[in-house]
């Protein structure tokens, strides 16, 4: 029997929602009360039964933890797993992102506020910072976005192990093919409306998420602060492909786990609202790698309420992968038909800051 | 020996990060450091000091800590220096929502 655990992380705390059937779901928790759960990664590599989780209490910091009996029990590691080292003079805020590595079963990277990226060889229990790109130049020039100035999006290669992409706010996209040793910024061709000076800077762009296509790993698509885009080079060019869009805002965009071409954003208005168009939450599907677009909102309300952008992710259901979608009103909702359809997986949960889902066979 | 130790007491949230203590001990000749004396204080107890200090030794922003009854925030900070009878109260801030 085929089990699916989705993990919601909230303003205040983490969830988790099983189902046999992803119709009917138990839900479980809290984790964590009154913490802001930021990151998550199911670990099922190498037959482990980790759940990693990103968290920071108003009061208390930031912590990382790790369950390998799905949230019985937790483990922090004494020394804090994620220490920025004394030279740098910072302290770590949050881990915004958490990332299995796709040829080393130990290795989890995470990225960090402020905007660090950071490995592990442990899966996930301490972790290093990267200083090809925390001493990177353009640092001092890296902003923040509402959210702060943080690397949110962590996408190594599946088929190269030298590379890797990443993406900031506010800062953009930077690649390296070299291992993660050195890092260019690959941002050409992404608008930045509001640099006053030049639009089209080589860094400095609000990149709100990336996805990586599953068939063509060097193609990707990007949800910018106003844009959407495809890359067919691996993250260093970037066209728009926002026509046919209702809006080019969003936080978030997902790719198919295993069908090329096929990915789902989540449209807001506009960055001066930060609402669903028209007040009716929907997703936008593409099946030709962002050529053409079509509304799926069958199951989704009518609402002020929207999507962050770690709050959509899919499952890796053998059959038809599950899509999952959270609110910033505490409801998640679920799809098991690619997003032709949604029913109501949870409600009345603080707001919905990541979801990620794991299917166990 | 009474007189040459202070007191660092522990919220009740946090106790747990204590193995259940409501205070912890440091033993002192002479006045010190606050940032010293937490040292001492915590040094068993990493978890417990990562909650109250991030990894540079600064006070979270919303935990206070008060040195015989003065916010340190509002003076020294964690150089506040600490008496060998002196009471450090770690507190939550009033915040959040």
């Amino acid at each position: 029997m085929t089990e699916t655990i989705v993990g919601i992380g909230t303003r205040k705390g983490l969830w988790l929602a099983r189902s046999t059937d992803r119709a009917s779901w138990q839900l479980e928790g809290p984790h964590f009360l009154m913490s802001e759960v930021l990151s998550l990664l199911f670990d099922t590599r190498a037959g482990r039964n980790r759940l990693l989780v990103g968290f920071r209490s108003s009061h208390w910091g930031p912590s990382l933890q790790h369950s390998d009996d799905l949230g019985r029990t937790w483990v922090e590691h004494p020394e804090g797993s994620i220490r920025f080292p004394e030279d740098t003079d910072t302290a770590l805020k949050a881990t915004w992102q958490l990332v299995a590595d796709p040829h080393d079963d130990d290795v989890v990277w995470a990225g960090t506020e402020p905007q660090g990226l950071w490995r592990s060889e442990d899966a996930g229990e301490t972790f290093t910072l990267n200083r090809g790109l925390w001493d990177h130049p353009h640092r001092p020039e890296w902003g923040e976005g509402a959210g702060g100035g943080a690397i949110h999006t962590v996408l190594p290669s599946p088929v190269d192990p030298q590379s890797m992409l990443v993406a900031m706010s506010t800062g953009g996209v930077y690649n390296s093919r070299d291992g993660a040793t050195s890092w260019n910024p690959g941002n050409t061709g992404i608008h930045a409306y509001f640099m006053p000076h030049d639009e089209w800077p080589e860094f400095g762009q609000c990149v709100h998420k990336v996805a990586r296509d599953a068939v063509t790993p060097t193609r990707l698509y990007c949800q910018n602060h106003r844009g959407v885009y495809r890359s067919e080079d691996d993250g260093v060019t970037w066209q728009s492909i926002e026509e046919g869009l209702p809006t080019n805002f969003g936080m978030t965009v997902v790719a198919h786990p295993r069908r090329g071409d096929t990915l789902w954003l989540v449209p807001i208005t506009s960055d001066y609202q930060h609402v669903p168009p028209d007040a009716q939450l929907q997703v936008q599907r593409s099946d030709d790698a962002g050529r053409t677009w079509r509304t799926q909102a069958t199951g989704l309300p009518k609402t002020w309420t929207n999507v962050l952008r770690d709050a959509a992710c899919l499952d890796a259901d053998p059959e038809q992968p599950g899509l999952y979608v959270g609110t910033r009103n505490g409801e998640v909702y679920a799809s098991t038909d690619g997003g032709e359809s949604f029913s109501l997986l949870a409600t009345q949960l603080p707001d919905v800051y990541c979801v990620r889902a794991l299917t166990v066979a | 020996m009474t007189g040459m130790v202070a007191r660092v007491v522990i919220p009740g949230v946090l106790r747990d990060l204590a193995g259940g203590a409501h205070e912890l001990t440091v033993d002192l000749a002479e006045p010190a450091p606050l940032a010293e004396v937490l040292d001492g204080a915590f040094a068993p107890w990493p978890i417990l000091n990562s909650r109250i200090r991030d990894e540079r030794g600064e006070i979270r922003r919303h935990v206070n800590v008060f040195v015989d009854g003065a916010d340190a925030k509002r003076g020294q900070g964690v150089r506040t220096p600490v008496g060998p009878a002196s009471t450090v109260h770690v507190i939550n801030a009033v915040s959040g929502g």
